[in-house]
């Protein structure tokens, strides 16, 4: 059984710190070097004791839900729990270092950024690696940047970046963002890249084909080094989003199936936080030829120590100094905790959790066969009611009708971290759900903090900063 | 369920309208796009002045479920654009061929208006 709390008053949920209690304060006098329209003199701030805020933050947590509280299985966001001695390592005074040090004086940074290079290189096959970009996104945005430098340098600028039409959408507006033309490519019968289409999509004017590989239905393209091939033969490259990662950890590596430019993802493929706007890591790995590219800087070993350098022809910095290094620890702990087995481990019990899952639901699942996701099909019900209905029986619902190649798709990914019992849990509600009409699907969820959210004004109406505190009074 | 087609007006099969007036035409979507879509909640397009042409994409048009590509049903220059969409993309759904119009376009070729679909012909296509 499963209710979520509920802390409301005066028909309002939990309401915010300052409605429970200010006081007005003086600020300031009248130096201050702003017009006087940015400045004022007093301001209203909450005035409360330690347990109200305590509680405060506590009620609000409880009327969340979270990796922390049950399963999450949106397919392709990739969303686990993180082991705790991750945060443990990040929050050692040791791991406080003030970027500006000098190398002399943080060695053991440097040490740990170099292993964490060659860890990423010999898991992803790549030659070179930068930790520098803060995000997978931005380490998209670094790979096709120095994709496009590497072509400008051949004195060969090409026009067009090749993205298969299941792709995630950061790919696309990766692709526009660094100047090139998105050639979209349909998925084939069977969910994969298709040859023909792809033979007519590559040319002179091919930069680079950014693939996910296994693609975002989980399946395996298992014509890869032929498509490695037909984009070389044309002088293109061959870019690795990291993002499905997880399902070849230990077992394959984009290097060998002739990728020549990935980002990893550290928060899906190892333990570091989902970004949501705060700070992450999305390293980049290249092969030697493209390596003098690579954002800067990196690290690398000199006379008895470690030493920052910049690659000869790098496109620059991306981020501040090296990267978000608490996140860069978080993910290299993780490695190092884990090791080669235990990595090898969690991608094989990233893909039998997904298949343990995918054979337990009533729901049926087009394409296969799959490795760390699945996207099943709610058929006539419609998805994103199917995916409110979940909620009634404590777990969180897939990512809903997305791919598009799936109709009323709900792409799954439970992840390497749930057991048998969590996983018979998430199938428990599918086939629940499964068995409802469709009345009680529309009315769906009854035991939820927040039941329908009223999307339509939420989207036509967005109140995005504390300027529409204001309105929301009115 | 029918959906309301105009016989006055010309069709997309990608269900978008445009009128045959003198002069500048107008262009909206249809009655069936805006319920397919469900509630539209932004709307880009064209400025004044822009080209556009025949069968190539014009603007966007985003509901809660899908985002879609627009498509010109003419070539021509933008004349008007409703900015009433901007504030109040509801139009679209409230009333796709009168208030909920996108554009207003002076076409380069008025007989291409004709290859385009009959009201009926439209008609046939989303029955």
């Amino acid at each position: 059984m499963y209710d979520q709390a509920r802390f409301t008053q005066n028909g309002e949920y939990e309401p915010l710190l300052s409605e429970k209690d200010s006081t007005k304060v003086e600020v300031g006098g009248d130096d201050s070097p702003l017009p006087d329209d940015l400045t004022r003199d007093s301001l209203e701030l909450p005035e409360l004791s330690e347990p109200e805020l305590a509680r405060h933050y506590t009620r609000l947590s409880q009327m969340n839900y979270g990796v922390e509280t049950g399963p999450y299985p949106l397919g392709s966001c990739t969303m686990k729990y993180n082991p705790k001695f991750t945060e443990d390592v990040a929050a050692d005074p040791n791991a406080a270092i003030h970027p500006d040090r000098s190398e002399r004086s943080m060695q053991g940074t440097l040490e740990m950024l170099y292993h964490l290079q060659d860890y990423l290189g010999r898991i992803g096959g790549m030659d070179a690696v930068t930790l520098q970009p803060p995000a997978g996104a931005a380490g998209e945005f670094t790979g096709i940047l120095v994709a496009k430098a590497y072509h400008e340098a051949q004195g060969n600028e090409r026009s067009e970046v090749i993205i298969p039409a299941s792709a995630h959408g950061t790919n696309f507006a990766t692709a526009a963002m660094a100047g090139y033309d998105v050639v979209e490519l349909p998925s084939g019968d069977d969910g994969r890249v298709d040859l023909d289409a792809l033979e007519a999509a590559v040319s002179e004017d091919t930069a680079a084909l950014m693939l996910t590989n296994p693609n975002t239905v989980g399946l395996f393209e298992r014509d890869i080094t032929e498509i490695a091939e037909m984009v070389h033969d044309v002088g293109g490259l061959l870019y690795y989003d990291g993002a499905n990662l997880n399902a070849l950890l230990g077992r394959a590596r984009p290097g060998d199936m002739g990728f020549d430019i990935m980002h990893y993802n550290v928060h899906k493929t190892f333990a570091t936080p989902h970004g949501g706007g705060g700070p992450g890591a999305g390293p980049v790995g290249v092969v030697d030829e493209l390596a003098e590219f690579l954002s800067s800087p990196q690290v690398r070993r000199n006379d008895g120590g470690f030493e920052l350098f910049d690659p000869e022809h790098s496109i620059g910095k991306v981020h501040g100094f090296y990267g978000n290094w608490l996140v860069l620890v978080k993910a290299y702990a993780y490695i190092a905790r884990l090791g080669d087995e235990g990595l090898e481990d969690a991608s094989a019990k990233a893909v039998l959790n997904a298949n343990y899952l995918g054979s337990q639901i009533e729901y049926d699942i087009p394409y296969g066969p799959f490795h760390h996701e699945f996207a099943a099909t709610s058929g006539e019900q419609d998805a994103a009611d199917v995916a409110k209905r979940m909620l009634d029986y404590g777990v969180h619902p897939p990512t809903t009708k997305w791919p598009e190649m799936v109709p009323e798709a709900m792409l799954t990914e439970p992840t390497e971290v749930e057991n048998r019992e969590t996983l018979d849990d998430l199938a428990t509600a599918f086939n629940a759900a499964h068995g409802e009409d469709d009345e009680t699907l529309e009315h769906a969820p009854n035991k939820t903090t927040a039941r329908r959210i009223d999307q339509v004004s939420a989207a036509r109406n967005p109140r995005l900063s504390w300027h529409a505190l204001g309105d929301a009074d009115e | 369920m029918s959906f309301e087609v105009p016989d006055d007006l010309r069709y997309m099969e990608s269900h978008e309208w445009t009128s045959t007036d003198d002069g500048s035409v107008r262009i909206g979507i249809t009655d069936f796009a805006q319920d397919e879509l469900g509630d539209v909640v932004f709307v880009e397009l064209p400025g004044e002045g822009d080209e556009v042409t025949h069968g190539e994409e014009f603007g966007v048009v985003e509901s809660i479920k899908a985002v879609s590509d627009l498509y010109s049903p003419v070539s021509g220059t933008v004349t008007a654009v409703n900015e009433d969409l901007f504030d109040q993309p509801e139009l679209v759904n409230e009333d796709p061929f009168g208030d909920g119009w996108m554009l207003e376009v002076d076409p380069s070729d008025r007989d291409a208006l004709d290859e385009l679909l009959s009201a009926d012909e439209y008609r046939d296509q989303i029955e």
